[in-house]
């Protein structure tokens, strides 16, 4: 089973550092590393190689924590400790074009929606916060949202829907929508019994995934309302229900989960050193599916794993992240008849 | 991460803290002068790193005020685990979270990285115990409070050998 996720290459990304995050450009072309020592990097392939393409050391002040591309691939946001957002232009070189400021402390995470006129980020200070984006690069920020009552660890865009969610220190995850100008909160999805620590929807929308300091792995179903199966909905929301639990897998805190858009197949990052693949079993019932491990090395890195990211167009690789400061490439083939 | 009361002077929370006696020295075995046997580590030298905290709050050490024993520390070498629990000397002790985040900090700067600590509040000897328990836990508020320059100061001092 170890055999279907080979090593491809390790870098000593950030050294004497942690690596916290890792985000494929959407042309699957560069990876952008983030870490401790306060830095950026971009990372391009030249033949078998991964070389570094530019360092961006000038944008914050504290640790970076997470990294997003915008959907065109232009631009690049950078979420601190410093309580900003740096949002970096790409041209030959990374020119930091804005410094978002607002949110009281840490920043922990920032994403773009798919349309590229909307960015989520969140912060230690509980709260969410949406961003319009203009053509002359001016953000505005349009809400914020104080549902969580604890430190807001991540937020995710639905792959093809102005909906957005949000993991937290409060043990639970939050859905939110535009209503009239505003932002609401219009799902609370709650099970989980620790921190949450990062989210991934499906290919679909329909499946959304977490993961958590409970070292649990939970799916989330998308349920319409009037669906057939009469999971009950409010008003005109649908519902989410956790439809699998991940349970018994993983032996410390989960930090990272990531669905491959290409394969469907969901991978782990976890606290015990190790990367986890599952897939869906072959014929398993959609409204209870079961997932089956289909590879695990124990070993990945020296430290917990934090990251792990699927490159958007190339099937199967698969990039990972450590405290160790490393950054490891891996190649994902499930053997045949699993 | 870590709540102001009780701190910059003021009434002391505990005013008359019992005292317990300090444990000796280790005695170095022939085994352990032999540089051809493998040293794990051991409860004993956990101990040994953490026992010369000094407590925020009073001119003691974590030893002498029994908030850390060599019977609390869990050690796994082969498994490279280690698992301190501390007890505050009051239920409603405000530095619980900094003297936890001193002895994380220790033992973060002192043991192999290959090791995963928990550190966490002897179980019922403490009001706030699962809230501080998660704090302690979280390694990226760890990482954040490290970064907060008087925060770190304060870890140090208590981190720092008393002339």
């Amino acid at each position: 089973m170890k055999d279907s996720l080979v090593l491809l290459g390790r870098i000593l990304a950030h050294p004497d550092s942690r690596c916290w995050f890792l985000a494929w450009n959407p042309a699957g072309t560069l990876l952008a590393s983030c870490g401790g020592d306060r830095s950026v990097r971009i990372w391009g392939r030249e033949g078998d190689s991964w070389i570094c393409k530019s360092v961006l050391c000038e944008g914050h002040q504290r640790t970076v924590r997470k990294v997003a591309w915008s959907p065109c691939g232009n631009y690049l946001a950078s979420a601190s400790f410093d309580a900003t957002t740096c949002i970096w232009k790409k041209n030959d070189d990374f020119e930091c074009v804005t410094t978002l400021e607002g949110h009281e402390n840490e920043v922990k995470s920032v994403a773009w929606a798919p349309s590229g006129n909307l960015l989520a980020t969140c912060s230690r200070d509980k709260s969410v916060w949406v961003w319009e984006v203009d053509e002359e690069d001016e953000y505005e920020c349009v809400s914020v949202l104080n549902s969580h009552t604890q430190d807001v660890k991540h937020v995710v865009w639905h792959p093809s829907q102005e909906l957005l969610a949000s993991a937290s220190y409060d043990d639970t995850v939050k859905l939110y929508r535009e209503e009239e100008d505003d932002w609401v909160c219009c799902a609370t999805l709650e099970g989980h019994e620790s921190t949450v620590w990062s989210l991934a929807f499906d290919p679909s929308g329909q499946r959304l995934a977490s993961c958590s300091d409970d070292r649990t792995v939970r799916i989330w179903q998308q349920y319409l309302p009037g669906n057939e199966q009469g999971v009950a909905c409010s008003g005109s929301d649908p519902s989410w229900k956790c439809i699998c639990t991940l349970s018994g897998f993983h032996s410390r805190t989960i930090y990272d989960v990531a669905w491959c858009q290409l394969t469907g197949a969901l991978a782990t990052a976890c606290g015990d050193d190790a990367i986890r693949v599952f897939e869906e079993d072959p014929g398993s019932d959609l409204q209870q599916p079961t997932f089956s491990v289909t590879a695990h090395v124990p070993q990945a890195h020296s430290q917990d794993v934090n990251c792990v990211a699927w490159n958007p167009k190339e099937r199967g690789l698969l990039a990972s992240c450590s405290d160790d400061g490393e950054l490891a490439f891996w190649k994902y083939q499930p053997s045949e008849g699993l | 991460m870590v709540g102001g009361g009780g701190m910059g002077g003021g009434l002391l929370e505990n005013a008359n803290p019992l005292i317990y006696e300090r444990s000796g020295e280790r005695p170095v075995t022939a085994g352990e002068e032999d540089e051809q046997v493998p040293d794990s580590i051991d409860a004993r030298e956990i101990f040994d790193l953490i026992r010369s905290i000094n407590d925020p709050e009073h001119p003691l050490t974590l030893e002498e005020l029994n908030v850390v024993e060599q019977v609390r520390v869990q050690v796994s070498d082969p498994e490279s685990t280690v698992a301190v629990a501390f007890t505050p000397t009051i239920p409603h002790c405000s530095m619980a979270t900094l003297i936890g985040l001193s002895i994380k900090v220790k033992l973060l700067r002192s043991l192999p990285q290959r090791f995963k600590l928990d550190v966490h509040i002897t179980p019922g000897t403490h009001a706030s115990e699962h809230a501080v328990n998660k704090q302690l836990a979280d390694k990226e508020r760890v990482a954040a409070a490290l970064e907060n320059t008087h925060l770190l100061e304060v870890v140090n001092q208590c981190l720092s050998a008393r002339s």
